[in-house]
């Protein structure tokens, strides 16, 4: 029997891995009834601690049109009563801005874009993101290849064999 | 099995080179291994899903492997001391002292071998006398009897049914036991049935191992794969067993590592020191790189282990929930990572099951037949595979069962 207080946790997990399971199969692995995983998974929702639920995907093996990811450090200055927040606010809304994180160290900022091209994301820098009052300095830095992400390995690693059959 | 050199003019086969029989009579007359039969089969076949593994699906953590690349940068692959590196040893001690509170000298009392499977051959050769019998509970693993066979033993089996929850009781070892057993065999959390014991079922057994003045070899492989609460009973913590048990326990279950073959044995300096006078002969020592990723596991691998027993409860539930309704008798396995439902419904044979579930729905199981003839009416099912694998499995079985019917 699932901890019932760590149950949305438990659940969480679960659709984390895999977000097409039933909410049968999930109370089959929890050896909790369906509708108990139903309701717990529509609070999750209303609460918003499930934001959404989506695929991972591995564009590389996708004939699709190019994405180009960059990681860009910026400096601020923090402005009296809101800190680095209202930087953020101006930021997050832009369909660019792919992640967005307050971080320690020498820079503030570790803004993750995402456009078309890299013209795309210079231009983005240049005309939407330095120049954000406060934004004192920044540093872009393409990403060449994609190895790992949101802890899915991307590289081609060859399944290890296993015997189909063995005592 | 005569053999004799041809006199027709053939040239001679290797088989035929000399009068006499090249193959041990013990060796020959070791009936061939039904996972190996089945294993054989099913190499022939593509696109099988197969539940017909031992082994975990996931990978060796990575830190072990990393612990393992350094120390090969190093050169450290010079043969080990025969009982093993000091520091592995003297971890796996501590890993049982915190485990199960008992307790082991690192310097005497623990062996590493290649695998809980030499531990099961070392052990039972360091013990048996010929005409020697030992108590096999059944349905098992595959090298009990074996390996009591070629250490110049012989096997009694002891059947466990499904109607028992496939545990072991007083009045089964009773019934077997003879005047020349020296020895019981216990496998718990089983493979292939996934029954656990409780300490109150140990404690009879032990008491019967008193009473019949017995050794006891004790693989517990599985100890760490249990499910539903369930507390693993190490045997050797039961009253007056420590002397006469041998502890067998490795790193292919619970650490995913398979592939790197190590185990270990625990028992008192005497037996110990039996075991080690033949490992050393025959084996030297264990790979010097698994031991080193085997410290490395004992170390820094806890939070693996938990992960991977977390994930495969889930995919248990899964599994006998499937097998269930499909109207399987599907006893509720609370250890290891194998289901072992009854298929006596479908009026078929283990072996008829088995083959027909592959030929038309290329679906690997094994027969229950292969771990011991009162296996018949059951296939196993491992459930260490991806849930993917299980779905497909399991849709898959379930037609060919309403076919059936
Ligand atoms: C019950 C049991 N004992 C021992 C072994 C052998 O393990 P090892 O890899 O340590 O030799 C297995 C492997 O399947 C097993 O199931």
């Amino acid at each position: 029997m699932a901890d019932r207080a760590n149950l949305k946790v438990d659940i969480a997990r679960i659709l984390e891995a895999d977000c097409r399971l039933s909410p049968d199969e999930i109370g089959r692995m929890l050896a909790v009834p369906a509708d108990v995983v139903a309701r717990e998974i529509a609070e999750m929702e209303a609460s918003g601690a499930i934001v959404r639920y989506s695929a991972r995907i591995n564009w590389d093996k996708l004939d699709g049109p190019e994405r180009v990811f960059a990681f860009i450090g910026v400096q601020a200055t923090p402005e009296r009563e809101v800190g680095f927040d209202g930087i953020a606010r101006r930021l997050v809304h832009f369909p660019e801005v792919h992640s967005l994180y307050l971080i320690s160290g020498a820079q503030d900022f570790d803004v993750v874009l995402q456009g078309s091209s890299m013209r795309d994301i210079a231009h983005f820098v240049a005309r939407r993101l330095a120049v954000i009052p406060g934004v004192r300095s920044t540093a872009t830095q393409f990403v060449l290849q994609t190895y790992k992400r949101d802890g899915d390995v991307l590289m081609d690693a060859e399944k290890p064999d296993r015997l189909s059959v063995t005592p | 099995m005569a053999q004799v050199t041809p006199t027709d003019g053939r040239p001679a086969t290797s088989k035929e080179v000399g009068r006499r029989a090249r193959v041990a009579p013990r060796v020959a007359s070791l009936p061939p291994s039904g996972i190996r039969e089945f294993f054989d089969l099913v190499q022939t076949m593509d696109d099988v899903i197969s539940l017909g593994v031992g082994e975990p699906d996931f990978r060796t953590p990575w830190h072990v492997c990393d612990e393992i690349i350094d120390s090969l940068e190093r050169g450290r692959t010079a043969y080990t001391s025969n009982q093993g590196i000091i520091e592995l040893r003297t971890a796996i001690s501590g890993y049982l002292q915190r485990l199960y509170g008992v307790e082991y000298d690192p310097n005497s009392e623990v062996l590493v071998t290649n695998g809980v499977s030499e531990g099961i051959d070392i052990a039972m050769r360091a013990t048996l006398c010929p005409g020697d019998s030992v108590l096999v509970p059944e349905p098992c693993f595959v090298s009990y009897s074996a390996c009591a066979w070629l250490a110049g033993g012989e096997a009694i089996p002891v059947p466990t049914r499904i109607e028992n929850g496939f545990r072991l009781r007083r009045e089964d070892l009773e019934a077997a036991v003879r005047p020349n057993t020296r020895s019981l065999m216990l496998g718990y959390p089983s493979n292939p049935t996934g029954a656990v014991m409780t300490r109150a079922e140990m404690g009879e057994v032990a008491q019967f191992v008193l009473d019949h003045d017995l050794l006891v070899y004790s693989d517990e492989i599985y100890d760490r794969l249990v499910y539903d609460g369930h507390q693993h009973v190490c045997f050797a913590t039961l009253p007056g067993m420590r002397e006469r048990t041998i502890l067998l326990n490795g790193f292919s279950k619970a650490f995913a590592m398979t592939g790197l073959r190590v185990g270990y044995t625990c028992a008192p300096a005497d037996l110990t020191e039996a075991m080690c006078r033949i490992h050393q002969y025959a084996a030297m020592c264990c790979s010097t790189s698994s031991q080193i990723g085997a410290a490395e596991a004992l170390a820094h691998g806890e939070g693996e282990v938990q992960r991977m027993v977390a994930d495969y409860d889930q995919r248990r539930r899964l599994l006998v929930g499937a097998l269930k309704d499909m109207g399987l008798d599907c006893f509720e396995p609370q250890g290891a990572f194998y289901t072992f439902p009854s298929i006596r419904s479908t009026g078929l044979t283990s072996r008829e099951f088995a083959s027909r579930l592959l030929e038309e729905e290329r679906v690997a199981v094994v027969p229950g037949t292969a771990f011991g003839p009162c296996g018949e009416g059951h296939v196993r099912a491992c459930y260490a595979t991806s849930r993917e694998n299980l779905r497909l499995a399991v849709d898959r079985i379930r037609r060919f069962i309403d076919r059936l019917h």
